[in-house]
């Protein structure tokens, strides 16, 4: 009997230890996870604030940015109607007004009627009929509240500033135009690579893949004095044309994609007679979207960021400079109204911003599949 | 027709014996290299044949001028022989090289560039993280943002008087007249150049997160049995499991840092401001092509570059043996 109920306690102690065990773990599991959680979403805030940055400066008046003490969002000063009036509105600590309390700490949004240095004048808005009242203060001490006001004008104003139009069009179509050629040539190559074998070819994809180690200062001056030469300087074409012999890292990209696929299929078209081009349209290219995506996203950030290219090729053709090109002339004709500079930093990255949120897990399995597989 | 094709079927059971078939092995061949030539002329007519011309070139004394190219002459290695004296390459006792200017950035650019998106990427590995999709996606994002758009942001926030970083400074009780003045500061335009670059380091985070994800959970298990700390884990187990992954983007990074020069291009409008200190040798390579127009010297400068990049990547793979680990490969 009493050792049944000794076993019985035991048990239960036991029970208790585990369940004050599994509590402890619980705890410690969710302060891990607040602690952690807590700290990337801090870093996270830090790395993205030149966003609210932007943001907020692109609203700013000019009247704002030159203002000290001035708030960091886009504001205006609060003022408010008196006797048809628009008069100004500041915080006043009211011990320093006629016939209040020396010892009241209270502080009032005022409108001013009367600027002094020694005195000024004022009224308060929630008490008209208290008539105005004259505190000892000078006026270019005190505080004023500021109230949310975005300045939709500087969008307006940069569009015109920049012509971005003609900006969105130029830099649409250079996407657009090398994007074809990225998509024909690299799928070609990477169906080559990945479906033949010949004498040559492993060595063939090694150089292939030592071109995205290759610096570009070495190639870059007999190309541009090339293009000089046949005067495509000042056009698209240098531009547009190299994008359709294929470039290492969406061959890269395709070709590893394309190796995943069974090979069952092509050869079962194979031998209905079907041409190697047939099967690259009708077999491969149907299976691997997700591939053509993440090259099709990739390459339109990459054309859309491209600052190198235009800058050398297409500065004295001011008719087809991208967005990319006009920004820096921007800032040098517009470097003191930093509102037009970030709302025309905002209108040139709204674009593949859109097309990141709409296509971001394209991005994330493309640079997986390039990155770690080398 | 039909009983030719049945026959084939039976002789090849599998693509590997097509190539003991001598026609089809050039009929691989043919079809092989067509499919590949596109890039093979754009390999052969814009890399290969530009690199040869780029070392052609620094043996003449070719220059252009408004789209119009000299009289070349074969000058032998004046070129290089005026390289190996130019001050604007190599420091002298009042001014650094850009050279060494390179180096020196470079020395400190890279281990941030490689550290913080590790760390980073450690941190989206986390079990304890929630929402790890989401973090993964926006610290990501800022990749995607046009270089000079970019440059403006953060030239916005590195604003001495107006950017929200000097103001977090000043309210944290630096006095005003301590701020810095970034990047038109000698001692702060590193910094400032790094802290502009900080946004670009979302492709390799992503990268080194699915390097992370690939690491088997049961190396980490008996890791665990066998009692070692953190610390441990990480260098013994999570370090060399990810290695090629940070090889990987060492190298691509060292070659990249060596060609840096759009930042101070665009930042300092490429005029070495301030104090000389951000005239980098590839800065130095551009304006001698495009702005002083000479073309032979440009193509020196280019090549020197290049042997440099090459013996430094050499040296790099050559020391991947000690430290990077192919799970894969029997060494």
């Amino acid at each position: 009997m009493s050792n049944k109920i000794l076993t019985q306690t035991l048990r239960e102690e036991k029970s208790i230890t585990i369940r004050n065990r599994a509590l402890a773990h619980k705890l410690r599991k969710g302060f891990n996870v607040t602690f952690i959680t807590a700290l990337t979403l801090a870093l996270l805030g830090i790395f993205l604030a030149p966003f609210l940055f932007m943001v907020f400066t692109s609203l700013k008046t000019q009247g704002q940015i030159s203002q000290l003490g001035a708030p960091i969002w886009p504001a205006k000063p609060t003022t408010f109607d008196y006797n048809g009036k628009a008069i100004e509105v500041y915080r006043v600590p009211m011990a320093k007004c006629v016939g209040a309390d020396p010892s009241d700490t209270s502080v009032k949004e005022l409108g001013i009627v009367k600027k002094g240095r020694q005195q000024s004048t004022f009224v308060d808005p929630a008490n008209l009929v208290a008539g105005e009242i004259t505190c000892s203060v000078s006026w270019r001490a005190l505080d004023r509240p500021w109230k949310w006001s975005p300045n939709w004008q500087n969008y307006a104003d940069a569009w015109k500033a920049i012509d971005y139009p003609r900006l969105m069009w130029n830099t649409t179509f250079y996407a657009i135009m090398t994007e074809i050629g990225v998509l024909i040539s690299c799928t070609l190559v990477a169906f080559g690579f990945a479906r033949f074998r010949f004498p040559g070819r492993d060595f063939l994809f090694i150089v292939l893949i030592t071109t995205i180690f290759l610096p570009g200062a070495v190639t870059i001056i007999p190309t541009y004095a090339f293009f000089q030469r046949i005067g495509w300087v000042g056009t698209w074409l240098p531009l547009i044309v190299p994008a359709f012999f294929a470039n290492a890292y969406d061959v890269f990209l395709l070709r590893q994609y394309f190796m995943t696929l069974p090979r069952e299929l092509d050869e079962a078209a194979m031998i209905d007679g079907a041409s190697p081009l047939r099967v690259l349209w009708s077999v491969i290219i149907p299976q691997s979207y997700p591939a053509l995506m993440a090259v099709t996203v990739f390459h339109i950030v990459y054309a859309w960021n491209d600052y190198f290219g235009p800058l050398i090729y297409l500065s004295t053709a001011r008719d087809k400079w991208p967005i990319s090109i006009a920004l820096t002339t921007f800032n040098g004709i517009y470097g003191q109204r930093p509102q037009l500079i970030q709302a025309g930093a905002l209108m040139a990255l709204i674009l593949p911003l859109i097309l990141f949120a709409v296509a971001q897990r394209f991005f994330v399995q493309g640079i997986v599949v390039t990155g770690v597989e080398k | 027709m039909f009983e030719e094709l049945s026959n084939i079927r039976k002789a090849v059971p599998s693509l590997k014996s097509f190539r003991n078939l001598p026609s089809l092995a050039r009929r691989e061949f043919r079809w092989g290299m067509l499919f590949l030539s596109p890039w093979i002329l754009g390999f052969l007519a814009f890399t290969f044949l530009p690199i040869l011309a780029t070392f052609f070139f620094s043996f003449l004394n070719l220059r252009i001028t408004d789209g119009i190219f000299s009289r070349p002459d074969f000058v032998g290695f004046a070129n290089y022989a005026q390289l190996f004296k130019d001050p604007q390459v190599w420091s002298t006792s009042t001014t650094p090289g850009s050279l060494w200017i390179t180096i020196r950035f470079g020395l400190l650019a890279l281990p941030i560039g490689i550290f913080v998106p590790l760390g980073i990427a450690l941190l989206m590995n986390s079990p304890h993280l929630k929402g790890q999709n989401t973090f993964r996606t926006l610290f990501y994002m800022p990749y995607i943002v046009p270089f000079v758009a970019a440059i403006f942001l953060w030239g916005g926030m590195l604003n001495s008087e107006s950017g929200w970083i000097n103001r977090t400074l000043m309210y944290f009780g630096v006095p005003k007249e301590n701020v810095p003045l970034w990047a038109n500061d000698i001692h702060w335009v590193y910094p400032t150049y790094i802290i502009m670059g900080i946004w670009g380091i979302g492709n390799a985070m992503l990268i080194m997160l699915a390097g992370l994800q690939g690491v088997p959970t049961e190396l980490y298990d008996a890791a665990k049995v066998d009692g070692a700390s953190a610390w441990q884990t990480f260098w013994k187990v999570t370090f060399p499991m990810i290695s090629p992954v940070i090889f990987y983007n060492v190298v691509l990074s060292v070659v990249g840092l060596f060609q840096y020069f759009l930042v101070p291009l665009v930042v300092n409008s490429g005029t070495g401001n301030p104090g000389g200190t951000t005239y980098f040798y590839n800065l130095y390579l551009y304006k001698t092509f495009f702005v002083f127009q000479n073309m032979a010297y440009g193509a020196t400068l280019a090549w020197f570059l290049f042997v440099i990049i090459l013996l430094v990547t050499i040296a790099l793979f050559g020391t991947a043996k000690y430290w990077v680990y192919y799970a894969g490969e029997s060494r």
